[in-house]
């Protein structure tokens, strides 16, 4: 959680210090359900996190090099400068790259727990991460409704922080609340507070194992504040104080500490003491990267297709 | 007064909402937050119930749209990104570009597409759809290369009776200024000579028109008079302006920045060469993207697509042949 506030703070000084080319997209507020997700899924799972999921991504096991690079262009990174930001993943270990296109990911996660099933792989699990406004998408509804015809074992969590970009979540649903919607699609729902760790922990193994364990597809709603602008271009003027003051504003790391200090796991020196040590982290990765070469055009192998034999090439005037 | 090609969509629609009680625009977070870009900042204010913000959902936004025009409205669909315009394509493709050719009943809806590369966007904020979209009988295509065409042009798109796909370029939505609204313009369907010349016409739409111009006034120094032809629409294609252009000049390059497959470039150089192959001194040439999805970083996002300096290489590989 930690690593992953302190790593997304980090791409944030470098936008504004116009380091980083296009935006970028913090989980601010949302590390605890992101972490809890990412860290309860093995290897062998499936993982399709979203633009808010930094905290779970590391957990999964996604290195920060491989953020840094991403975010950076650098040409030694997954996607090789080819893709930015919060579009990378590393698909051969399970994790899911996102294209940008809301909801697309989910079905994508059902087709890898279909071929598991058919390649006898059992016990595992694919978690698809989306936010509320992603449950607008017909894709949502296709890819929920097919995990549920073929009860695949998929988790599909939403973190309904309140907010699309600048639209109230009163304008992408009017349901009651998300999980209600579980029901309908003949899939077990599960609603939790999304900033509080030790609940977003439980609430998580709970729907996770039920997956693992052939219960079939298992959908989370949690309810949460996006604690900072869609991107780092926007000032979030939108989001009300009478939001931002409410139990859902509250920031789920100072709720982790707190947890962590009444449980007597650590004391604050601790905390502060975690903190330095992936401060110096993520600054010695964020320095490796920034003398990593960019990519060269000239160098670059423009070819789309892995059969390389098909790929056409055009005008002889193209240099 | 300084007006740039943003704030033209801008008061475009807001002329749009005020002349003509049955337009209302439709889009993600069009209202109170004037869209993604601020093409309609205000507007919900200005036009109490008439600006709405859509849900994440393409597929019934255009749906809706359709509906509506049945009912006698026209509305105007944002994309937030024209590269999302992919989820409400079937909507597109075969509600409202088969509609009036179906049942008699027009469907005057225009479909907004914030298009084309700006550097950093990546694979799935950068494309251009206007090929894809132009494929399809039953569709106007627009790409206003000028302020004073994205702001006509999309005054013209509400008029006309039919579905308007209006592609309009990111990249110049602040690069681009005017001094003011213009009073007239030429119809749809009509081409423009943006720069005259004799020696070779670039024929281009869209963002292209400009790093053409740039190539034009680049060659000028090497003794060489590039006619620019800015299409305006691709689809109705104005073939006669084109035409005349290469009947002048004998040569004919044709720029697109989307990719190479078919495409618009494809169809004016097989125009161009089926129907005027006798007025040309050298092989018609054209250069668009690579065929690769549109890279992320800046290093490879500049040679991904046609810039002045590829083209200026084409041209002068085209003016020696
Ligand atoms: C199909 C599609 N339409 C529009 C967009 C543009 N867009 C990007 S993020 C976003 C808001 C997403 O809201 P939500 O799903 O609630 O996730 P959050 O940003 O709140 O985490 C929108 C509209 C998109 N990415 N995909």
């Amino acid at each position: 959680m930690v690593l992953g506030r302190v790593l997304d703070e980090k791409f944030a000084t470098l936008y504004r210090a116009g380091k980083i080319h296009g935006g970028v997209f913090l989980g601010r507020g949302q590390e605890a359900l992101s972490v809890a997700v990412g860290m309860q899924l093995q290897p062998g799972d499936v993982y399709a996190p979203l633009i808010r999921d930094q905290a779970g991504r590391l957990a999964f096991g996604e290195t920060v090099l491989d953020a840094a690079r991403t975010y950076m262009g650098s040409a030694l990174g997954p996607m090789r400068g080819r893709d930015g930001n919060v579009h990378r993943g590393r698909p051969k270990a399970g994790y899911i790259p996102m294209i940008s296109h809301l909801g697309s990911n989910i079905a994508v996660v059902n087709g890898a727990l279909l071929a598991k099933r058919m390649k006898g792989q059992n016990g595992v699990v694919g978690a698809a991460c989306i936010g509320e406004g992603a449950t607008s998408t017909g894709a949502f509804h296709e890819s929920l409704n097919q995990a549920a015809i073929e009860c695949l074992p998929l988790v599909l969590v939403v973190a309904n922080n309140q907010f699309a970009y600048s639209t109230p979540a009163s304008r992408q649903f009017a349901c009651e609340a998300l999980v209600d919607k579980a029901p309908g699609y003949g899939v077990t729902g599960h609603s939790v507070v999304g900033n509080d760790l030790v609940q977003c922990l439980a609430v998580l193994r709970g729907a996770i194992d039920a997956a693992r364990n052939g219960g079939g597809p298992q959908f989370v709603e949690a309810t949460l504040l996006r604690l900072c602008g869609h991107g780092e271009h926007d000032d979030a003027g939108y989001i009300s104080q009478e939001h931002k003051d409410s139990p859902l504003g509250r920031d789920c790391l100072k709720i982790a500490e707190e947890q962590l200090l009444k449980a007597g796991v650590a004391d604050s020196d601790t905390v502060r003491q975690w903190r330095n040590e992936v401060v110096l982290e993520v600054d010695d990765a964020i320095a490796k990267v920034q003398r990593e070469p960019a990519p060269d055009p000239y160098q670059e192998d423009w070819c789309a297709l892995a059969s390389r034999h098909l790929q056409e090439t055009h005008s002889h005037l193209e240099d | 007064m300084s007006i740039t090609y943003l704030e033209a969509i801008r008061e475009a629609q807001a002329r749009a909402l005020a002349d003509d009680p049955r337009v209302f625009i439709y889009g993600q977070d069009v209202g109170a937050f004037g869209g993604a870009f601020k093409a309609t900042k205000n507007l919900a204010n200005e036009y109490p119930g008439r600006v709405i913000d859509a849900p994440i959902s393409e597929d019934a936004m255009i749906g809706m749209a359709v509906g509506a025009a049945v009912e006698g409205m026209r509305p105007i669909i944002e994309m937030q990104f024209a590269d999302f315009s992919t989820v409400g394509f079937n909507q597109i493709v075969n509600q409202a570009a088969t509609l009036h050719w179906r049942t008699r009943v027009s469907c005057p809806i225009v479909v907004r597409l914030p298009s084309g590369g700006t550097s950093g966007s990546g694979p799935f904020h950068s494309q251009s759809m206007e090929a894809l979209y132009a494929q399809y009988p039953g569709l106007v295509v627009m790409t206003p290369a000028t302020v004073e065409d994205a702001y006509s042009m999309l005054l013209e798109a509400v008029a006309i009776d039919d579905p308007v796909i209006f592609c309009e370029h990111k990249y110049l939505y602040y690069h681009l200024k005017a001094d003011r609204l213009p009073t007239e313009a030429l119809p749809t369907g009509k081409a423009a000579i943006a720069r005259t010349g004799r020696d070779l016409s670039i024929v281009a739409y869209s963002a292209m028109v400009h790093e053409a111009l740039a190539v034009a006034e680049e060659l000028s120094g090497e003794g060489w008079e590039i006619e620019v032809v800015d299409l305006r629409s691709v689809k109705p294609l104005d073939t006669d302006t084109v035409m005349a252009s290469v009947a002048r000049t004998g040569r004919l390059l044709a720029v697109g920045e989307s990719w190479p497959w078919g495409g618009v470039t494809a169809e004016v150089v097989a125009r161009v060469a089926s129907e005027g192959f006798n007025l040309l001194d050298a092989p018609p040439q054209r250069l668009n993207a690579k065929d690769t999805p549109i890279p992320y970083h800046p290093n490879l996002w500049t040679v991904h697509r046609p810039t002045a300096r590829s083209i200026a290489a084409a041209a002068r590989q085209l003016l020696r042949s």
